[in-house]
């Protein structure tokens, strides 16, 4: 009996220690998350001047100035920020929209129906998911090249329509909230597949949309290999191809306030989305995970 | 009437095709045709030389042959793993422990979902972003310097990007905070559905948190650890972003932070289809591989 109870309070320590470790660990480690983007918006609300005396924890007074020099185009290398903006925007919307609506589309066929090669393309699906795009960006290039699409914003969304991973979410997604039955309650009431799929399936699958559609969005926005390799002209460049071009031109000339205000600029957009979103975001990554 | 319904059912599924035709268009196009012409391209000789062109010319596996023995490919591979072996251990280490903490029960820990947030948080901002971000907090006369000369902890500023092992370092820390969220989310999920009745029992044996950790949450988590640990690998084969932007696509210092598909890109930008396409099909079958194995395993997983 005593024995039982010693054992009960040395459980009870054990916890209560536990537990604060967990939370000091935790407590570093957000602050090694965080810390970097402290220090970037810190400076970038500092002159050049300031910034090279060294580091102060404070804000200066310098942002509105530092953005209005950026947004100008003052700095040595001129980047067309509002050009990349709304280029970056734009494909990652489109990209995001018809990912989204064309996923659902192929999951739906494999999941509501019942024919010949259902298997086989289900398999073969799964098999290309974990291809990556780098090892045929060779090919992709050259045939870019040959439709003439070389410059162009089209193979930077189109491609979007076939995307394995948000098929297999679409698909785990349908299969515990999509019930054949309604779609048989369609047929009855005389509607035709399409218009079924339209006006009830996707409505339904409003949830899982939005989680993959900000997904695709975020991975569109940060992208940067394909859309180097396929964007030439100063005007069509996307975000991440300005602060390429930003790291290299000679940077020890460059006004430091407007690198850090450039930085902000093109993550400022995603980190909003994140902190609104953030809820239903953290939740999509564990249900496309469940069964890998 | 039973014949007439049989007829319906065959004509609702020619639907399943139907739907998947734009799919498999665009598969088709922007994908399998560009594998087969990078292939093809591999096996030709085919580049710039100045203002001449060269080639194609039909060379059978001489690509290959050159890729491997002037050694840049093997520099370059190891380069890759060194970085992804320094990112991954203590990703996988952090997670395993976070996961664990999030999903014990008896821990009971509060503000879970604002951890859960920043530590998720670094994977979603663009990775050329964060490279040059870090490019400036880390360079010569950037605030960690002057953090670390205000403490007192260095007497004049350390020279981040002049030393193999501290780009190194750099670009695997970059790793590691843009990847260990997403690894102990996936793992939490992995845990979570392992049967609670399991650890009810090891308790009641008297089993201590660690014993349960390494005896049962360990080994049930077999599938999804390797799970992680391979996509994570396909993942790392891929590695560009960072290293590309922190060095400015020159690899430095001494080529020693240069990945293969920044050697890739740069055969693309200098339009050497021979070499780029043999490099192509080499880190092809390796993820071909690597995927065979994820596979094989998410299958055993769904019986």
């Amino acid at each position: 009996m005593r024995n039982d109870r010693e054992m009960k309070v040395k459980k009870g320590l054990d916890v209560r220690v536990r537990r604060v470790i967990a939370y000091v660990v935790l407590t570093l480690i957000s602050f090694l998350c965080l810390f970097w983007f402290y220090v970037l918006f810190i400076n970038a609300t500092r002159s050049h001047a300031e910034l090279t005396k060294g580091f102060t924890p404070f804000p200066g007074s310098n942002l509105w100035i530092n953005w209005k020099n950026l947004s100008a185009g003052r700095a040595a290398s001129a980047l067309p920020i509002w050009y990349g903006l709304f280029n970056s925007f734009f494909i990652s919307t489109l990209s995001a929209a018809l990912c989204t609506y064309f996923s659902t589309m192929t999951a739906y066929a494999i999941h509501a129906y019942e024919f010949k090669l259902k298997k086989f393309m289900f398999t073969f699906i799964l098999m290309i998911m974990m291809i990556p795009t780098q090892v045929t960006a060779l090919g992709f290039l050259q045939l870019v090249g040959k439709m003439k699409l070389d410059d162009s914003f089209i193979p930077l969304i189109i491609p979007s329509i076939a995307a394995p991973v948000t098929f297999f979410y679409m698909k785990q997604y349908m299969e515990s909230s999509l019930p054949l039955s309604l779609i048989e309650a369609a047929r009855i009431d005389g509607s035709g597949e399409f218009r079924t799929f339209n006006s009830i399936v996707i409505p339904l699958m409003k949830p899982a949309i939005a989680v993959q559609a900000i997904f695709t969005f975020v991975s569109s926005w940060n992208n940067y290999f394909t859309p180097a390799l396929i964007l030439h002209t100063d005007r069509k460049k996307t975000l991440p191809i300005l602060i390429a071009q930003l790291r290299s031109t000679d940077w020890l000339k460059f006004d430091m306030g407007q690198v850090y205000a450039m930085i902000v600029f093109s993550i400022l957009p995603i980190i909003v989305i994140y902190i609104i979103l953030s809820k239903h975001i953290v939740q999509g990554v564990a249900m496309g995970s469940v069964k890998g | 009437m039973k014949s007439v319904k049989r007829g319906k059912v065959v004509s609702y599924n020619k639907w399943g095709y139907i739907f998947l035709i734009p799919f498999i268009m665009v598969y088709l196009v922007f994908q399998l045709i560009p594998l087969v012409s990078t292939i093809y391209n591999s096996f030709f000789e085919n580049y710039r030389s100045g203002l001449t062109q060269i080639g194609p010319n039909f060379v059978g596996l001489e690509n290959f042959k050159t890729i491997f023995t002037n050694g840049d490919i093997i520099t370059y591979a190891e380069n890759t793993m060194i970085m992804w072996i320094m990112g991954f251990i203590p990703q996988i280490i952090v997670s395993l422990l976070l996961a664990s903490w999030f999903s014990n029960p008896s821990l009971r820990l509060k503000g879970q979902r604002f951890f859960k947030t920043v530590i998720y948080l670094p994977n979603l901002i663009m990775a050329s972003a964060f490279a040059m971000l870090f490019f400036t907090l880390f360079s010569d006369g950037g605030p960690v310097n002057s953090i670390l000369m205000q403490m007192g902890l260095l007497s004049q500023p350390y020279k981040f990007m002049s030393n193999i092992w501290s780009t190194r370092s750099l670009v695997a820390f970059m790793n590691f905070l843009m990847w260990f969220g997403n690894t102990t989310i996936l793992l939490m999920a992995g845990m979570m559905g392992i049967d609670t009745s399991l650890f009810e029992a090891a308790e009641v044996d008297g089993a201590t948190s660690s014993q349960v950790f390494l005896k049962i949450t360990l080994p049930l988590l077999r599938p999804i650890l390797v799970y992680v640990m391979i996509t994570s690998l396909i993942g790392g084969l891929q590695m560009f972003d960072v290293p590309q932007i922190l060095t400015n696509a020159s690899g430095d210092p001494m080529r020693s932070t240069m990945t293969l598909i920044m050697y890739l890109n740069k055969h693309l930008f200098s339009k050497n289809y021979g070499l780029g396409g043999a490099l192509s099909v080499v880190l092809f079958i390796i993820t071909a591989i690597l995927s065979m194995i994820v596979y094989k395993f998410t299958n055993k997983k769904v019986d």
